[in-house]
């Protein structure tokens, strides 16, 4: 597939940069085909299943398609006591899916996360690296609608 | 009441920090033209005599660690900054760089004349984009105004993974490998990125740097507890009334801290317990919180200051099962390249779901005292080597707790 390539091509030269040719693909259709694992490390000169082990050890990385927005809830010991059980309940409510799922439209995906390190106010979710610090569940609703 | 003391944090609220101009109107990047005035190993010598200790958890002397990459000839070294915050309740490093990034690169650029550096990384974690830009504005800036001099700096985005905070594994890291700590030694001074001479300090650590330079050791060993001076950044969450912030200097009690600057727990509530240093410090009940905050100090009663992160639980809670959830952490956050580790989070958190829902024995209590014991000295890094401090701490102090739990 050219069009990775294309992506991946401007970090050929950067010493170590696969991760960061993997977080310009993820910028794209955030999530990293099988073809642009191949062709990555192709371009870094190294075997696939090398550059599958990078790609599947990060969690920001994902091998499976994934919605338009990643919605991740934080649940932490600082969160957790905060209540992110009842924000995740409220969000498979309002979504009609459950953690690790995408909506049939394709729009979001739901993730657990470890700390964001927005702690000011929790408990803490992200919708595409956006933080939300303080979310009750009364307010998931209005969030959502932020992305329709 | 003990007041705060913001040095670190000097600049915060008070310059842009997209605008090198503010900075140096602040007086910013004299440090460095002072450092480079000075014979390499003269800034180490300030460094090491300031006492300054490293802020990622730590606690080894940065002068010291310098001075090891200093004595090495080699023809290329590196500087690290660890920006790859990955403590739960910890954001002191983003509060920094999001405010006043150009005290990191002043440091970052002390460090590498002190060394005979010329390049260097800043590692952020992939949580923080918004920082990435900031930094990267701010290289930017500096490089076209000449600040840096011969000095690079390139920011590389981690994608989410505790262990990365591990010096050895971040290195594994930028060279774009998966994050697995290495065996050590050699440690990162003498062979670390692509087995180069490097140094890897915390962001609070460079952001330390500049102001020790301009005003000298014996000013910064002056400040707080004599084995570990200077300040310290802490986040206060969790039970307390104030979720907030604070820079204060390392002779400060956690009393202070929790019922002073954090104005205690919320509702009428009783202080139950504080974990401090991060999701693998220990929790210290509250016939320590006279302790002051600084390293040894906290050693001494098993607990660790760590990145500074303070989590205050109050009466209410069961605390089985906070520890239960950090217990699923270790276990997602192992990267499995040791045994004792991989294996090691996978049954303490077996064990403790097995408590905390009623189905468990003193047996069970007993196996995770064990347990702990084998993974502290096992363990090949800091991760698995912590990771069972929460559990056999409560275990220790809040023992009622779990005797109430098992059968």
């Amino acid at each position: 597939m050219a069009e990775f390539k294309e992506i991946i091509m401007p970090f050929k030269n950067t010493p170590g940069g696969i991760i960061q040719a993997f977080h310009a693909v993820q910028k794209k259709i955030n999530y990293l085909p099988e073809n642009a694992i191949i062709d990555a490390a192709e371009v870094f000169g190294i075997p696939v299943k090398e550059a599958y082990g990078v790609a599947t050890f990060y969690s920001y990385f994902s091998i499976k398609p994934r919605g338009k927005y990643i919605i991740r809830i934080c649940e932490s010991a600082p969160c957790h006591v905060a209540g992110a059980a009842e924000i995740i309940a409220s969000l498979e409510r309002e979504l009609g899916i459950k953690i690790g799922e995408t909506t049939g439209d394709g729009k979001f995906t739901m993730e657990l996360t470890e700390c964001v390190g927005q702690c000011q106010a929790t408990p803490v979710i992200t919708i595409n690296g956006k933080p939300y610090a303080g979310v009750t569940p009364q307010q998931v609703a209005e969030i959502l609608a932020e992305y329709e | 009441m003990a007041e705060e003391l913001r040095l670190v944090l000097k600049n915060f609220g008070k310059i842009n920090p997209l605008k090198v101009e503010d900075y140096l109107s602040a007086g910013g990047y004299k440090s460095l033209e002072k450092a480079r005035s000075m014979n390499p190993l003269e800034v180490v010598e300030v460094m090491k005599k300031s006492g300054l200790r490293g802020r990622g958890g730590a606690g080894f002397n940065t002068g010291q660690k310098w001075f090891f990459a200093h004595n090495i000839q080699a023809d290329e070294k590196f500087v690290v900054c660890n920006a790859d915050e990955g403590e739960p309740g910890t954001y002191k490093d983003r509060i920094i760089m999001e405010n006043d990034p150009h005290i990191v690169l002043e440091g970052m650029a002390i460090c590498g004349h002190a060394i005979g550096a010329t390049q260097g990384y800043i590692y952020c974690r992939g949580e923080y984009p918004g920082v990435v830009d900031t930094l990267n504005t701010a290289i930017a800036q500096a490089k076209e105004k000449g600040l840096l001099g011969d000095f690079n700096i390139e920011v590389r985005m981690g994608a989410g993974a505790y262990v990365c905070g591990e010096e050895t594994a971040l290195i594994e890291s930028i060279e774009g490998n998966r994050g697995e700590p290495r065996f050590r030694p050699p440690y990162p001074p003498v062979a670390g990125l692509w087995q180069k001479p490097t140094i890897v300090n915390n962001v609070e650590t460079f952001a330390n740097v500049a102001q020790i330079i301009e005003k000298g050791a014996e000013w910064f060993a002056g400040i707080g507890a004599k084995s570990f001076p200077g300040t310290k950044v802490l986040t206060l969450t969790g039970d307390i009334n104030k979720k907030i912030f604070i820079e204060v200097p390392t002779d400060t009690t956690i009393k202070e801290v929790v019922f002073g600057f954090g104005g205690g727990i919320p509702d009428g509530k009783k202080f139950k317990a504080v974990q401090i240093g991060g999701t693998s410090g220990g929790f210290i009940p509250e016939e320590f919180i006279e302790t002051t905050i600084d390293f040894d100090s906290m050693r001494k009663i098993e607990a660790t200051l760590g990145s500074g992160a303070v989590f205050v639980i109050d009466e209410t809670r069961d605390i089985v099962d906070v520890v239960t959830r950090i217990a699923k952490f270790f276990e997602h956050e192992s990267c499995g390249k040791c045994a004792p580790c991989r294996e090691g989070t996978m049954r303490v958190h077996l064990l403790m779901d097995r408590i905390n829902d009623g189905k468990g024995s003193q047996a069970d209590v007993a196996l995770l005292k064990k347990l702990s014991r084998v993974m502290a000295s096992a363990c090949l890094c800091g991760l698995g080597q912590a990771a069972p401090t929460p559990v056999v701490t409560t275990i220790n102090h809040f023992g009622m707790d779990y005797h109430a739990k098992v059968q």
